[in-house]
């Protein structure tokens, strides 16, 4: 059995809904089938061979090739196996996954990881606005799994995030952990302005100075101990953060505007 | 059965049913691990008057606990599950939340069908009044709450298993210095074993029980039969040369653990031999009515 592979070939002119072309959902149809997997794309249905080049069999496994960010919803609502995308890709990149891997080697855009319940997503590239937040409308972001950016992220990266692990390697942009509930939230480059805002309780792991807005108050320097357990359940994921090893921390907490119980540690 | 000039009795101890959970205590180091460890299994020798039968199981190392600081396990017994879990959340809160630097993580993990999870710090974090946080590694969730010396980091559960408790033996020797020397020898051995404890003061007793009194309110009384003060007035099981009878009672997680100890506590006292004053190896039991286990001496020693 070889990796089930979608090679895109056309230029789409509107936004291709990918949703349908997840492991769960392509679990034992036959390559006819597949290919006459309807995509929706604007006012548009196309078939998926009139979008891509279809090739392999295992559904469990499924490829991407020279996608672009007109590719929305990659790895929506999957539960099982492994999506892997050469290229960019658009908004909504693995909405509501719930167990499995998803990985990008390219740039994703906003949404990505919105309403996640589990399982790892990897963005190689970049990552738009709001990763990890919640569906508009909806008032919990991403609830479980973990997630890693190896480049940077846009503004709102775990906007009202409940619960799971956002690992950024790269810079986040402004409003980073905005309304976040809980959970936690790493960012080895720099942060923009208003870090934590509106955050209730939580984690976010900093590693460069930062200015933070009036509600964010210094608790001093400390040694947590928990911090070896995060660091230990970091240490098989693919990322820089598997390297961490020093638990001295400066502690901000905040947001006082909000509940006020949320904690950012800055790494000296 | 003759081991070393030590006659090993044809007995055997009885012993029972009991559920058991082990408890990681990790802190800044062994010092603080080892008083954390003492004081939560302090006052901890017999479910009679104390509830559970608790002890130090061994020293970890940083390497092997979950936050990689010093620790100490710890293992306690109960006769049910509800003691237990009563016993271990008011130890808990007493003895290691309030103990400076410690930690406590679950002990035992694995198959829910044989491991219950019951709580360990799942209650204690409403001493945070609201600032305590909860984190989840790994499916595991841990639990925060601020203290004056920092943080007090927890598992919210760990989990209790069936055991055995009761499993023992009674070294006879011609001098009470002599019955000491054998029992720290043999308590020493059996230390090293694994998933078993001795609960009681260096792992020793000296005021081994028989079944009633009388007295009317009491359960349990002296073993007079082991008594040597008693030799000439009450009908004896021991030989004249005999002056010191002590007991060594076993707990662990399961019968094959407590026959690894039995043996090992055995063969210790045995190798100061006749010659150093040991004379008999006995078991205390109830004539095989009460308890659901016995660990028949001379099987356990072939």
């Amino acid at each position: 059995m070889s990796a089930l592979a979608f090679t895109l070939k056309i230029k789409p002119v509107q936004r291709v809904d990918c949703s349908p072309l997840t492991p769960d959902l392509l679990a034992g149809k036959s390559a006819k089938d597949i290919a006459a997997t309807l995509l929706q794309s604007g006012r548009q249905q196309l078939q998926a061979d009139q979008v891509f080049d279809i090739s392999g069999n295992d559904s469990s496994n499924i490829e991407f090739s020279n996608s672009n960010g007109k590719l929305d919803f990659i790895g929506a609502h999957m539960s099982c196996g492994s999506v892997t995308v050469h290229g960019d890709v658009g908004s909504y990149l693995g909405l509501q996954m719930k167990k499995g891997s998803l990985t990008v080697h390219g740039n994703a855009d906003a949404y990505a990881a919105c309403g996640m319940a589990g399982g790892l997503l990897h963005i190689l590239g970049n990552a738009g606005d709001f990763i990890g937040g919640a569906l508009p409308g909806d008032r919990k972001g991403m609830r479980g799994g973990t997630v890693i950016v190896t480049g940077n992220a846009g503004d709102r990266a775990g906007d009202q995030m409940r619960r799971g692990v956002l690992l950024i390697e790269g810079d986040a942009g402004e409003y980073c952990a905005s309304r976040m509930i809980a959970g936690t939230i790493g960012v080895m480059g720099k942060v923009g302005k208003y870090v934590g805002f509106g955050m209730r309780h939580g984690t976010i792991l900093l590693f460069k100075p930062t200015d933070f807005h009036t509600t964010i108050q210094d608790c001093g320097h400390h040694t947590l101990p928990y911090l070896n357990l995060m660091f230990k359940s970091f240490t098989p994921l693919p990322s820089k953060f598997a390297h961490l090893s020093q638990n001295r921390v400066q502690k901000f907490g905040g947001d006082l505007a909000s509940d006020g119980k949320g904690e950012i540690l800055i790494f000296a | 059965m003759i081991i070393n000039g030590v006659h090993i009795d044809d007995t055997f101890a009885e012993a029972f049913n009991m559920r058991g959970t082990r408890v990681i205590i990790t802190a800044q180091n062994h010092k603080w691990a080892h008083i954390a460890a003492a004081t939560m299994t302090g006052f901890a020798t017999s479910v009679i008057a104390c509830g559970v039968e608790a002890g130090i199981e061994r020293e970890m190392d940083a390497s092997e606990t979950p936050d990689g600081r010093p620790g100490v396990s710890i293992l306690m017994f109960a006769m049910g599950s509800a003691v237990l879990m009563k016993q271990l959340e008011t130890r808990m809160g007493q003895c290691i939340l309030t103990c400076p630097t410690t930690a406590a993580f679950s002990g035992i993990d694995g198959d829910p069908e044989t491991v219950t999870r019951i709580n360990l710090g799942k209650n204690l974090r409403f001493f945070g009044d609201g600032f305590q946080t909860s984190k989840l590694f790994n499916g595991k969730r841990y639990w925060r709450v601020p203290v004056m010396d920092g943080e007090f980091l927890t598992e919210e559960t760990t989990g209790m298993v069936r055991a055995v408790g009761g499993g023992n033996f009674l070294i006879l020797a011609t001098s009470q210095t002599q019955a000491l020397a054998a029992c720290e020898a043999a308590v020493e051995a059996m230390r090293q074993i694994p998933n078993v404890i001795m609960p009681f003061p260096g792992g020793v007793v000296r005021s081994g029980s028989k079944v009633g009194s009388k007295y009317k309110t009491l359960i349990a009384s002296t073993n007079d039969a082991f008594c040597p003060t008693l030799k000439g007035i009450t009908r004896t099981d021991l030989s004249p040369e005999i002056e010191s009878v002590m007991e060594i009672v076993i707990d662990g997680l399961s019968d094959a653990d407590i026959r690894k100890a039995t043996r090992s506590g055995i063969a210790a006292a045995c190798e100061l031999g006749a010659s150093g004053g040991i004379k008999r190896i006995s078991a205390g039991n109830y004539g095989g009515k009460l308890g659901q286990f016995q660990f028949h001496l001379r099987e356990i020693m072939s």
